[in-house]
């Protein structure tokens, strides 16, 4: 193995949520499976209006509970099946265990996080919405995903000048 | 049914299948929820410039490049055939305050009127479209996260990291829509 086999687990996981490795190596229509569930995804986040410019600034100036509601709702709904999960021992569909792995803090959740807010605040948009806002027919939302795409490679290139 | 459907979907509907992608996904393969990483991904795919941070094989993160496409199919699908003929409702201070910039048109979900081609020419939409996606990108990786993996992914799991990421997700929000915005819109 070479220098950069070994280190390819540790880039990954840089600024990472968290990266899973799984040990089965599949072919690629098991990934149909992540599509399906984009595509329900899509469906709902169109449908529940989140994509929505309007529902992002009702949000930011608490004028609507509406994109409250989704949030916590989602999150309290992640967390009882991440406890089940845990409770349970419940497995992947490939039998393998599923683990977590804890997330360090540093500055970048701090001063990036800013950042992003003020993007989420002038686009309406964070990452997902941006795809479904697309495939909804905004056409023009393929300038902001690749000047998001531009900005992720900025932060790239200068990741080790910038506090953490 | 169909009807029932084109209807926009209430919170209490939406949250929790937005919340149920964090099973789905733990379950097929492993995969912690995240969308913001498509975008590192792509960086890594077609542009990694020999930049360390885009060295790793991004094959192995396929899977997510998959979720994303098929959000975008998604889209699609409810904009087709799920759409809803009638205008947005909004709150109507928003209305009020939008109606000052000029903003009346609520058809789409994406104000039209600020949002489109011929605006990419004007300071105001190169800000909104061009300056606004490079914040999304820089400030999601520099963070760790989007909304899906801070916010849902990470608070799901109980990690501190990203409730914090989350606070300050929301801090700039509000500061950017409420005193920063303003001027750019009156642009």
């Amino acid at each position: 193995m070479t220098q950069q086999e070994n280190t390819d687990f540790e880039v990954r996981s840089l600024d990472a949520i968290y990266v899973n490795e799984s040990e089965l190596q599949h072919k690629w229509y098991h990934n149909v499976k992540y599509l399906l569930t984009g595509i329900l995804f899509g469906i709902v986040f169109v449908k529940s209006e989140v994509i929505s410019w309007f529902r992002i600034q009702e949000m930011f100036r608490l004028q609507s509970f509406h994109m409250y509601g989704v949030i916590g709702s989602a999150v309290a709904t992640g967390m009882l099946s991440v406890w089940l999960i845990k409770k349970f021992n419940i497995k992947t569909v490939y039998g393998e265990k599923i683990v977590f792995s804890p997330k360090k803090f540093n500055k970048g959740q701090i001063i990036g996080g800013l950042i992003f807010g003020f993007g989420w605040a002038i686009t309406g948009a964070c990452p997902g919405p941006m795809f479904a806002q697309i495939g909804a027919g905004a056409t023009v939302v393929i300038v902001t995903l690749l000047s998001a795409i531009a900005g992720t490679w900025v932060y790239g290139k200068f990741r080790e000048k910038l506090p953490h | 049914m169909l009807e029932f459907l084109k209807q926009p979907w209430p919170w209490y509907i939406a949250g929790p299948l937005i919340g149920l992608t964090v099973p789905a996904l733990l379950i097929m393969g492993n995969k912690s929820f995240g969308i913001s990483s498509s975008l590192r991904h792509i960086c890594a795919a077609c542009i990694p410039a020999k930049i360390p941070f885009f060295q790793y094989d991004w094959k192995k993160e396929v899977w997510n490049l998959f979720f994303v496409a098929g959000i975008l199919i998604g889209g699609f699908i409810a904009a087709q055939l799920l759409s809803n003929p009638a205008n947005v409702v909004v709150n109507p201070k928003l209305a009020t305050e939008l109606a000052g910039y000029g903003i009346t048109d609520y058809h789409s979900l994406i104000p039209a009127q600020l949002f489109n081609w011929p605006q990419l020419l004007s300071a105001k939409g190169l800000i909104l479209m061009v300056g606004g996606g490079f914040m999304v990108g820089f400030g999601t990786r520099y963070a760790g996260g989007c909304t899906s993996g801070h916010a849902i992914m990470g608070l799901s799991t109980l990690q501190w990291p990203s409730l914090i990421a989350t606070i300050c997700f929301m801090i700039g929000g509000f500061v950017m829509a409420n005193l920063i915005l303003p001027f750019i819109l009156n642009l």
